[in-house]
């Protein structure tokens, strides 16, 4: 029977790998989703955002092996916080410097927001060089557990998995059920009426970008075990971002996450079916097929129309 | 290097008086015949066709990608190509001229690099280029080199089925990087299944399609699959179970880029370790290293023709020159030395031909012999590629190589391989 315990074993892993890049869209799609769906921003930055998070772990990284190795097994944590923190106020300098000029023009955003994604990759590269790095990570991060004889769950993405959700969960909390929240649909809503009721719609813009930003760069500092650091390692991950939210319906973060969990697992089941290529080319098209057949995406707000 | 002032003497250039002090510092230079000055003919001798030479310098081009996403890959070439130039000029330059270098950007983006191309060698007339990397910026340069009449070095390791008056290729083509590999691997552990993976472009193919034709024809072995993913794919979780399933002998992986740093870390994620699963690779060296992390990959095969940590004189002088110009923790990678090696082949050349004329250059270089290449001894081939060793190398943690085979002779390139089409 050892051939088809082999075979449950792998059945397992192959679910296991479904929620895994069902969770690294989730994380990748989630600040953009708020960006794109609730400010109307198309940020074709949004992964240098993720890339600008993953240098500031291979700095905390070099710094703490330098001045303080013992603190190794730990600095990870911190390094999220950081990268959160550094992509945050990044976003907030960016909103305040240029997406504040360009609420009313979506489509000059697109175009402002690759410039400014080729400007953060070229100081990337002048500043850390061209090479990829690779920071040093905490051996618990490494490896894989093992649960039964045969099976191997990546702790990486395990850990890629919790962080996801956490967010996931921290965003919806604060979208249905905080002060800033409530600004914040409003203001999707009717900006107008919004200001009429004494919002400072401005400040609602500036924070809801920086923390879309900051999702992007906490996802960019998880990134690090599961894939490069490098100046361009952001935009790896942009198409798919913008596919799962287009796809999920642009307003909705709760498309957001079934679409992430569609994409996932047709991706992931496929891939296990057929080759690689040919198992982007059956999502794309599946999706496309999908996407005419309802372009407002899978969820949307009901409006009056 | 005591020398009797003549009159000479007192018209040197600036450039060439820094040259001769340079040559004088040099301990080495001593031992050598007097090179340069007496051995400088007259530019209208050596230069028959309107070149940059002039009496005293001869201008070359030099075009990489120094931004965009390929300048992650060429860093490493440009710096090669510069400390091979500037070890040239200490020695007394070519035909006693100084080497200048024009550096042009190919900016990760071909319609550029052919753009370059053509003004490195419509307007500045350059002797010769040291440039390109991949594949595809080569085929864009490569009908402004063929009107233009220029003279190329390319320094990547490729996928062969190429050939040009005007091109020398430094690098391996597909032939000599895969199928002695392949056997050392056949022959150390007796593997028959191999899992073929590759990004999805045209190296990974055609390489894959010789090493294919090689298992099944020559080694007698299965292939037990073979796919391929889109560049820049971040997610092998399906692809590591497939390979779980299937157990191969070996997994011969050519992925490229940040692809590459995801797979390695995914799979060591996954268990797949040196330990329980043969790896062989023709597409990590220590640059890419760098990115994926030694960890990540210790014990895995790598099949190159130059590992940083060989162990002869050239290749210790190489290293500690490449270290004194940019810093102690860079690496050098399989195309770095390959590209350190462009511009003293083409001084060879063109001291064999007497001359900087192009037709002359392409004249004189078959058969060339070069015995200081940190690699070991090479030769170029009347096919313009070059004769070398292959080796295999076995991945260590700290992101450096244990060489554990080399091949006892020079591999003949063989960029049309009959029987692998």
């Amino acid at each position: 029977m050892e051939s088809f315990s082999d075979l449950g074993a792998i059945l397992l892993m192959q679910g296991f790998n479904g929620l895994s890049v069902f969770s690294v869209l989730l994380l990748m799609a989630l600040g953009l989703a708020l960006i794109f769906g609730q400010m109307g921003v198309i940020n074709m930055a949004h992964g240098e955002f993720l890339a600008i998070g993953a240098y500031t772990t291979y700095l905390m990284s070099t710094v703490v092996q330098a001045h303080a190795p013992g603190f190794m097994p730990y600095y990870f944590l911190f390094a999220v916080v950081a990268a959160f923190a550094v992509a945050f106020a990044v976003g907030w300098l960016v909103e305040w410097l240029m997406i504040r000029h360009l609420y009313r023009r979506p489509l000059d955003t697109l175009l402002a927001t690759w410039g400014l994604s080729l400007i953060i990759q070229q100081a990337l590269r002048s500043v850390f060089g061209p090479r990829e790095v690779s920071p040093e990570l905490p051996e618990w991060l490494m490896g894989s557990w093992q649960p039964l004889d045969g099976v191997d769950i990546p702790i990486n993405g395990l850990f890629v998995m919790a962080l996801s959700f956490v967010m996931t969960g921290g965003l919806l909390l604060a979208l249905f059920r905080s002060t800033w929240g409530l600004h914040v649909r409003a203001t999707v809503q009717n900006r107008l009426m919004s200001g009429a009721v004494g919002i400072d719609t401005r400040r609602v813009d500036r924070v809801t970008f920086a923390l879309g930003c900051g999702i992007a760069g906490m996802g960019g500092a998880a990134f690090t075990t599961i894939g490069a650091t490098g100046p361009t390692s952001g935009s790896l991950y942009i198409v798919d971002t913008f596919l799962t939210v287009v796809f999920g319906g642009a307003a909705s973060l709760f498309g957001t996450v079934a679409s992430a969990f569609l994409i996932a697992q047709t991706q992931s089941v496929s891939e296990f079916f057929m080759t690689g290529s040919m198992a982007k080319v059956l999502t794309l098209s599946a999706i496309v097929v999908i996407l005419m057949l309802r372009p407002q995406g899978l969820f949307s707000i009901k409006t009056r129309k | 290097m005591a020398r009797k002032p003549d009159t000479d003497d007192v018209l040197l250039s600036p450039a060439r008086r820094r040259m001769a002090l340079a040559m004088a510092s040099l301990p080495l230079a001593a031992g050598l015949p007097a090179l340069g000055r007496a051995a400088a003919p007259a530019t209208a001798e050596v230069n028959t066709t309107g070149l940059a030479v002039t009496d005293t310098e001869v201008i070359v081009g030099q075009l990489h990608s120094a931004t965009g996403t390929m300048a992650i890959s060429e860093t490493g070439s440009i710096q090669a190509e510069r400390l091979a130039i500037e070890q040239i000029n200490a020695m007394g330059g070519i035909l006693g001229r100084t080497i200048k270098v024009v550096q042009e950007d190919g900016a990760s983006d071909w319609p550029t690099f052919a753009e370059k191309a053509r003004k490195l060698l419509v307007s500045d007339k350059v002797a010769t280029v040291f440039g390109c990397w991949t594949s595809a910026s080569r085929k864009a340069v490569l009908p402004v080199f063929e009107k233009e009449n220029g003279l190329l070095y390319y320094p990547t390791f490729y996928e062969g089925l190429e050939q040009s008056k005007n091109v020398f290729y430094t690098g391996q083509e597909a032939t000599q990087q895969i199928l002695a590999g392949l056997d050392w691997v056949n022959r150390e552990t007796q593997a028959k299944t191999f899992y073929l993976i590759g990004s999805d472009y045209i190296w990974p193919r055609t390489s894959n399609k010789i090493a294919r034709k090689h298992i099944e024809n020559v080694l007698k072995g299965e292939v037990v699959g073979e796919e391929y993913y889109p560049l820049g794919h971040t997610q092998f979780g399906s692809l590591i179970n497939k390979i779980k399933l299937r157990k191969p002998d070996v997994v011969y992986a050519i992925v490229v880029g940040g692809s590459n740093v995801s797979f390695y870390k995914q799979l060591r994620a996954a268990g797949v370790t040196a330990d329980k699963q043969k790896l062989l690779t023709i597409s990590v060296t220590e640059d890419e290293l760098l990115g994926i992390g030694g960890e990540n990959c210790e014990g895995f095969f790598s099949c190159m023709k130059y590992f940083q940590s060989l162990d002869n004189p050239n290749n210790q002088k190489f290293v500690q020159a490449f270290k004194a110009k940019y810093g102690e923790k860079s690496v050098i990678g399989d195309v770095t030395q390959a590209a350190y090696l462009g511009p003293w082949l083409w001084k060879m050349a063109v001291e064999k031909a007497g001359s900087f004329d192009v037709d002359k250059v392409v004249a004189a270089s078959p058969d060339l012999e070069f015995t200081g290449a940190p690699e070991g001894y090479v030769k170029i081939d009347p096919n313009h590629h070059l004769w070398s060793k292959t080796r295999v190398g076995k991945i260590r943690r700290d992101g450096q190589f244990d060489v554990v085979y080399e091949t006892p002779e020079l591999i003949k390139p063989d960029p049309f391989p009959k029987g692998y089409q």
